[in-house]
């Protein structure tokens, strides 16, 4: 509370400091003070005396840390930019030193379980919806803060840190963090949009990971623009259905966090998602290739969560259960591609 | 009884009646009603962004709305002038309507003092008429006259109605956190929030309140219970203030939010029925009404803004529940739900409790056959939904101690933020609910009948809810070992959440499945003409109302138990 009060200005935390969380931490740093937080001291030291970290640029003004309870006494705004796999450690190593009028916006796009001790997406067949957690979840789940917030668009890092024009979403419930993220991200290169469905822009994110796999494997396979065409259509479709089996809504699938980010990640070789599928489709394993990746790519774990979860409800997800068989079953993509063709899809549009 | 419950009575937490809120608030009650009907105006004045086209539009639906209650829903306890003052409030319309050379400001004036008259009016006909000895004088008449319906019933023989062996709280136990409660009462403002099945609530409520030694909570009453003049008597003593659920317009929402949140901050301790109406279903409460909830978070905030930070301004939100065995409404509430299920179609504000004959018929019932009534109280947790410890310091899930102003903190300043504050309202109402099932305690009635309807739904699986309650009564019958059976692992199942803190039982569940069975059986909805559970000659178990059973077996619907079939 002390240390809170006794600066006027207010710095803003960023919490990893991966592709995404460098270039938010440095188009945060335009406006206002911030501190990053990593979890090893020799990245902290990089980033305080050469201000880099993994080859990528810091603004000089931006200071790091490895302690949680720094940069939760210093900032009352927090980004949250970790991969969804640390995501529940992240949160509980900070959950003593948040307090409720800490404001958090995550960026993650990935999901959460919660499953008994002792069980894991290997030992369980079907999982509930109430054993998914979105990020913001989890953040609620673990902590006190209730002010949450999520960022998602198409904003592939390469493209933020050179700074061409982009837009993204702030989705929360609350209005003033919507109002929050504007006042600082918005600039003259980078639109911000608000939305109340927060669960639903989280759900668009994280589902197009699986279509951005599925894409990058129909460019392996040097299929062409019909393919990719038909692709994204049908993808969107069953991001809507899912979505709304999750609790999400209808018009943040075909919003800017949806459909935006969708198309996209399927057209970019700069994402990780349509990399594992690109290799995949040239006849790599995927051992291989999850092995020589410095980032994780949170599409493939989100098909496994999907995967489970459709068994407990009637619904068909074409697209996401096909990739699992490619995944997981050692089902040839070609074979996949096949099985998607002769798919009875009848109805082009059956959600508006 | 080899139950172990409070039955002591305690001390009164304030002994001397004058330090009692609910007695200051009576005695300046003049003064509480203009300050009520103020702050109510300055309410929907920002509402309405002091624009006076927009006030007037206010005005005239609220008119509109008026003079057809009138017409169409009269009641007896609407006073006379009723028609007259509504009369005058259109002329007054007219006359400002027709003034053309009036200024904005002048006509935003000329509205403002309408509104006013709407406001006092609404603020003087909510506001309660607690008065000290008939509080006094209605407390000993439940105690001493119940006592004596109560013995007459049970200790057999010639002057048994002079026995004392028997109270009320041998009839209605109470459990949980009374210490707690009792503690904080001293020291901030209670806000209790009981689940709602029957009309008795609130004297059920009234009466523990007084068993647990704390001063007399205000609380909302519907008005139709002001149309019974023994009921109004009741009501005006346990210091109600009343709610009139036909009245929907923003004027009066308003003048009701003010009143119930100065309240508040007044310190008087009050009583919301979350639920906002008895439920019609049966079912716990799962979807809360928020209005009044967001009065306590509002109440909250505003202390804090006044500097009060410390446990004398901390409003605190103890959740309750009532559990019977019988509900006297049964059958209208679940008739009422299952015509209203499916579509939102207006129905009249009845009220089926009207007759005193039949209350008191079930009074005697009540008291002369057993059946018991159980109240639980929950833990105390603060406006957010945290549980507090017993200095009432709000703890986070891992225990440690927060802040409860630090919700309200924006760049280091408690903020007004109307948007954020229905956000927290939705989420302590949630929070409610989750304690609602975690104190929930189980009654072999609810049992038997939760057990009967499943195993009946999984008979007729390809029945919708509507047909399977107009199944033929005498084509149903449960062989009773199949129903113990069912009984056991309904049984099991609960025991488990208990040991997961997620339901509560009652001390008679714990004998064998038969005696449990036996117990359900004789005690569920047992005054009704029709019974929902029987054992019929050849000992299966049968029903002669369906939706009756439908009704007691939806008070353990939200557990899941239903995946069981």
């Amino acid at each position: 509370m002390d240390s809170k009060n006794s600066s006027k200005v207010k710095k803003i935390g960023v919490v990893g400091v991966g592709s995404f969380g460098t270039a938010i931490a440095n188009m945060l740093a335009e406006k206002s003070a911030v501190i990053v937080y990593a979890r090893k001291s020799e990245v902290v030291d990089e980033i305080n005396s050469l201000h880099q970290t993994q080859g990528r640029n810091l603004n000089p003004a931006i200071r790091a840390t490895n302690n949680p309870q720094e940069i939760c006494a210093q900032c009352e705004i927090l980004f949250f930019m970790v991969p969804s796999s640390g995501f529940q450690e992240v949160t509980r190593n900070f959950a003593p030193y948040l307090h409720p009028y800490h404001l958090i916006i995550h960026g993650t796009k990935g999901l959460c379980l919660d499953l008994p001790a002792g069980q894991d997406l290997k030992t369980v067949q079907k999982i509930k919806r109430s054993q998914i957690l979105t990020m913001s979840e989890v953040i609620q789940r673990e902590t006190v803060a209730v002010r949450v917030g999520c960022l998602a668009g198409p904003n592939l890092s390469k493209e933020l840190i050179k700074g061409q024009p982009a837009a993204t979403v702030i989705a929360s419930k609350y209005n003033e963090v919507i109002l929050e993220g504007q006042r600082l991200l918005r600039s003259d290169r980078f639109q911000v949009y608000g939305n109340s469905d927060i669960i639903g822009v989280e759900l668009s994110g994280v589902l197009k990971n699986i279509i951005a796999i599925a894409s990058g494997a129909l460019a392996g396979l040097g299929l062409g623009e019909n393919a990719k065409g038909l692709l994204i259509s049908r993808g969107m479709v069953e991001m809507v259905h899912l979505s709304t089996a999750l609790g999400g809504g209808v018009q943040s699938v075909i919003g800017l966090a949806g459909i935006g980010d969708l198309v996209a990640t399927c057209n970019s070789v700069d994402s990780r998602n349509f990399t594992v599928g690109y290799r995949l489709a040239k006849g790599e394993k995927l051992d291989q290739i999850l092995a020589d990746m410095e980032e994780v790519a949170e599409g493939i774990n989100t098909v496994k969560i999907i995967k489970a979860f459709l068994e407990t409800t009637d619904l068909r997800a074409p697209i996401t259960e096909n990739l699992h068989r490619v995944l997981f079953e050692d089902f040839e993509i070609e074979e996949a591609l096949q099985f998607l063709m002769k798919f009875p899809f009848s109805v082009d549009v059956d959600f508006v | 009884m080899e139950e172990k419950y409070i039955k002591h009575r305690y001390e009164p937490i304030l002994p001397s009646k004058d330090e009692w809120p609910v007695v200051k608030l009576a005695r300046e009650r003049k003064e509480f009603v203009k300050k009520v009907s103020e702050k109510s105006q300055d309410r929907i004045l920002r509402l309405t962004s002091q624009n006076p086209d927009i006030l007037k539009e206010e005005l005239e639906t609220t008119l509109y709305r008026e003079k057809l209650r009138i017409k169409q829903n009269p009641w007896v306890v609407d006073p006379d002038d009723d028609l007259d003052f509504w009369n005058k409030v259109k002329d007054a319309l007219l006359q400002v309507n027709s003034e053309t050379k009036l200024s904005k400001s002048q006509r935003l004036e000329a509205y403002r003092e309408i509104l006013q008259r709407i406001t006092t009016r609404y603020s003087e006909e909510i506001a309660s008429n607690f008065k000290h000895h008939h509080y006094k004088f209605t407390r000993s008449v439940v105690t001493y006259g119940f006592a004596r319906l109560l013995n007459a019933a049970r200790v057999k023989g010639f002057r048994s109605i002079f026995s004392n062996q028997y109270t009320l709280q041998d009839k209605i136990q109470i459990t949980g956190q009374t210490d707690q409660l009792r503690d904080l009462a001293t020291k901030g403002t209670v806000v209790m929030v009981p689940t709602h099945f029957s009309n008795l609530d609130s004297i059920l409520i009234g009466w523990t309140i007084s068993v647990l030694g704390l001063p007399p909570f205000i609380y909302g009453a519907g008005l139709n219970l002001f149309n019974i003049s023994i009921f109004a008597y009741f009501m005006d003593a346990l210091g109600a203030y009343k709610v009139d659920r036909r009245k929907k317009n923003l004027m009066y929402l308003e003048t009701l939010k003010t009143y119930s949140k100065e309240a508040i901050q007044f310190g008087c301790h009050s009583l919301f029925f979350p639920g906002g109406t008895r439920s019609r279903s049966g079912m716990i409460e799962s979807k809360l009404k928020l209005g009044l909830l967001s009065t306590a978070i509002e109440a909250q905030r505003t202390n804090y803004q006044k500097g009060f930070k410390d446990i004398s301004g901390k409003v605190f939100i103890v959740p309750v529940t009532i559990n019977y065995h019988f509900v006297l409404e049964a059958p209208s509430l679940i008739r009422e739900y299952l015509s209203i299920t499916g579509q939102e179609r207006y129905y009249k504000e009845n009220d089926e409790f009207s007759s005193s004959y039949k209350i008191s018929k079930f009074l005697v019932k009540f008291f002369t056959k057993g059946s018991d009534i159980s109240v639980s109280v929950g833990k105390a947790m603060d406006v957010l939904g945290n549980y507090v410890d017993e200095h009432g310091e709000s703890l986070d899930k891992n225990g440690r101690r927060i802040d409860t102003q630090d919700y309200f903190i924006s760049n280091g300043e408690i903020t007004v933020d109307q948007q954020r504050e229905e956000e927290y309202t939705f989420l302590l109402g949630k929070r409610i609910v989750e304690e609602f099932h975690k104190i929930n305690r189980v009654f072999s009635s609810h049992l038997v009948a939760f057990t009967a309807f499943e195993m009946i739904k999984e008979q007729n699986q390809k029945l919708d809810l509507f047909d399977l309650i107009r199944l033929p009564e005498e084509e149903i019958s449960i062989p009773y070992d199949d129903f113990k059976a069912a009984c056991q692992k309904v049984y099991d199942r609960i025991l488990e959440l208990k040991k997961e803190k997620q339901i509560n039982v009652a001390p008679h569940m714990k004998r064998s499945m038969d005696e449990i069975i036996q117990h359900g059986l004789d005690n569920v909805g047992m005054y009704h003409a029709k019974r929902p559970l029987i054992r019929d000659k050849s000992g299966a178990i049968v029903t002669e109302d369906m939706s009756l059973l439908y009704f007691y077996h939806n008070r353990l619907h939200g557990y899941g138990l239903e995946k069981l079939f």
